[in-house]
């Protein structure tokens, strides 16, 4: 078999299609932010744990550290770059604006890419480690705060900023009922 | 990292024949674990065949009543699927305790089943490991163990499974099909995972080279009143120290039916079948219910840090059945 331990791909990202070279080590978020200098996913732990590089992978939210690039061709990548619409924010970046949603702000593009996709969860009626009759015919918990606490456990704030990031959520989530839902996201 | 050749496969057949021509080539799923054991040097794979894209991501019920699960269905998948939580509740409870939203998206059922152990040393390769180096000791016996095994361990390896799916799959009795270069075999998981012995390194009955491509569990009307529960050291996205998939028939205060495993306490899910075995046919009570968790925990060997496991399983077994048995006289 011949070698190869570099892949060109055609990567394709808020919308646009790049193409380049990478080593078959490169993490997804490595590309990001080395190749198409796309710095708003955020290196925290490099081994999914903190949740500082989350992005949205077709539609849904995943740990770019964990996810290589060349196995992310073909797939719709979105970061934190492109959920506004335009100069009009995303709800859940104003929310974590109007309600104070950090403190360093390190954690927060992560932070808020999740909280996208764990409203889109939530409206698409998943239930969660704290729900408490998982039968579909229990219908789904309402948003509170313990099921926002357990859907969000896996970004991590060291600043400690999660009784706002609780409240931005869930303000959020209010605002976004499922017909004024951003459909690019969830693509 | 090592470097590595990259290959997504057409087909099973291809990612069956790229596995055989290359022993050092390693399967890519979601990613979750191997990215992250490459990363340190746990894992040195000089070819990834990415199976992610196989069609294996179904979750169907077939003529006879069972589920088949497709091997790269997402943990978020199988968690939200409505059958599985109508049929096996304790199926999507389980997924749903382990790891996290993001990871639980990228996280495949076959990858599942072959997450490798996150103790300490076996995940430091500055430190002697006979599941990583056989033959290079255990350091966990003598040293950091709190959270290690106290069932059907050896003096070779005190490691624990890591998987929470696995413990509700063993107590619903499921079955794994694998393609191999010789053909496709059938697996059930009580046979899946071997025992730790002198191999601590060898972990299942897999032939080389086999793909896992799905998980079938077999109709059972009792897994409809069924719960998983979990003890950890924080309150959300963390590993087990202890945990039970529990299903239970009671019939007017006799147990009719019940299934049992514990996850967190051996290299494997532990089905509890000495504890099923005393229950059968008596009384769903608070005083069986310890008794029989006392049969299958007389087994137990604790090390100095992990005594608590024993009360602790004992506790969720009695906790739990008498939950089901309260459900089932409403």
């Amino acid at each position: 078999m011949a070698s190869a331990r570099s892949t060109a791909i055609a990567l394709q990202v808020n919308g646009e299609t790049h193409d380049l070279t990478v080593d078959n080590r490169t993490t997804l978020l490595d590309a990001l932010r080395e190749h198409l200098d796309l710095t708003g996913t955020k290196k925290g732990c490099d081994q999914g744990q903190c949740g500082a590089c989350t992005v949205l992978i077709d539609g849904r939210r995943a740990n770019a550290c964990l996810q290589l690039a060349v196995a992310a061709e073909g797939r719709a990548v979105t970061t934190i770059e492109g959920v506004a619409d335009g100069d009009r924010l995303h709800p859940v970046q104003q929310a974590f604006l109007d309600l104070d949603g950090y403190q360093c702000g390190y954690c927060t593009p992560g932070q808020i890419c999740s909280a996208i996709a764990v409203i889109e969860e939530h409206a698409a009626r998943w239930p969660s480690a704290v729900t408490a009759d998982v039968r579909p015919e229990a219908g789904p918990p309402p948003l509170d705060e313990e099921e926002i606490r357990e859907r969000m456990s896996g970004n991590l704030c060291r600043c400690g900023a999660y009784v706002s990031i609780v409240r931005a959520v869930a303000a959020a989530a209010s605002e976004t009922a499922p017909a004024a839902r951003d459909e690019r996201v969830m693509a | 990292m090592r470097e590595f050749d990259y290959r997504r496969a057409a087909d099973a057949h291809e990612a069956v024949t790229l596995l055989a021509e290359n022993p050092e080539g390693r399967l890519l799923g979601g990613g979750t674990n191997l990215v992250d054991l490459m990363k340190t040097g746990v894992e040195n794979p000089a070819l990834l065949v990415d199976v992610r894209g196989l069609p294996f991501d179904r979750i169907e019920v077939t003529g006879d009543g069972a589920l088949t699960i497709g091997a790269t269905v997402t943990n978020s998948d199988l968690a939200a699927d409505p059958e599985v939580r109508r049929r096996y509740p304790a199926l999507a409870q389980a997924v749903l305790a382990g790891a996290s939203g993001q990871l639980r998206n990228m996280a495949t059922v076959g990858g599942n089943l072959l997450q490798r152990t996150r103790c300490g040393y076996f995940g430091d390769v500055t430190q002697p490991c006979n599941k990583r180096v056989p033959g290079s000791g255990c350091p966990a016996l003598a040293g950091e163990h709190h959270n290690h095994a106290i069932l059907g361990w050896s003096e070779h390896c005190v490691a624990t499974s890591p998987s929470d799916m696995a413990v509700a799959l063993a107590a619903f009795d499921a079955v794994v099909s694998a393609r191999t270069p010789g053909g496709p075999v059938e697996l059930p998981l009580s046979e899946f995972y071997l025992p730790v012995g002198d191999t601590p390194h060898l972990e299942t009955t897999l032939p080389p080279g086999a793909l896992i491509t799905g998980v079938t569990l077999p109709a059972a009307p009792v897994a409809a009143r069924s719960r998983y529960r979990k003890v950890r050291e924080r309150a959300s996205y963390a590993f087990a120290n202890g945990s039970i998939a529990a299903a239970l028939d009671v019939q007017d205060g006799t147990v009719r039916d019940v299934r049992l495993a514990f996850g967190a306490v051996a290299s494997r899910p532990w089905r509890a079948r000495e504890a099923e075995r005393a229950l059968v046919g008596g009384p769903a009570t608070a005083e069986a219910f310890a008794a029989a968790a006392g049969a299958e925990l007389a087994a137990a060997r604790p090390l100095p840090h992990n005594e608590y496991k024993v009360p602790l399983i004992a506790n969720l077994v009695v906790a739990v059945l008498t939950e089901l048995a309260e459900e089932a006289a409403r």
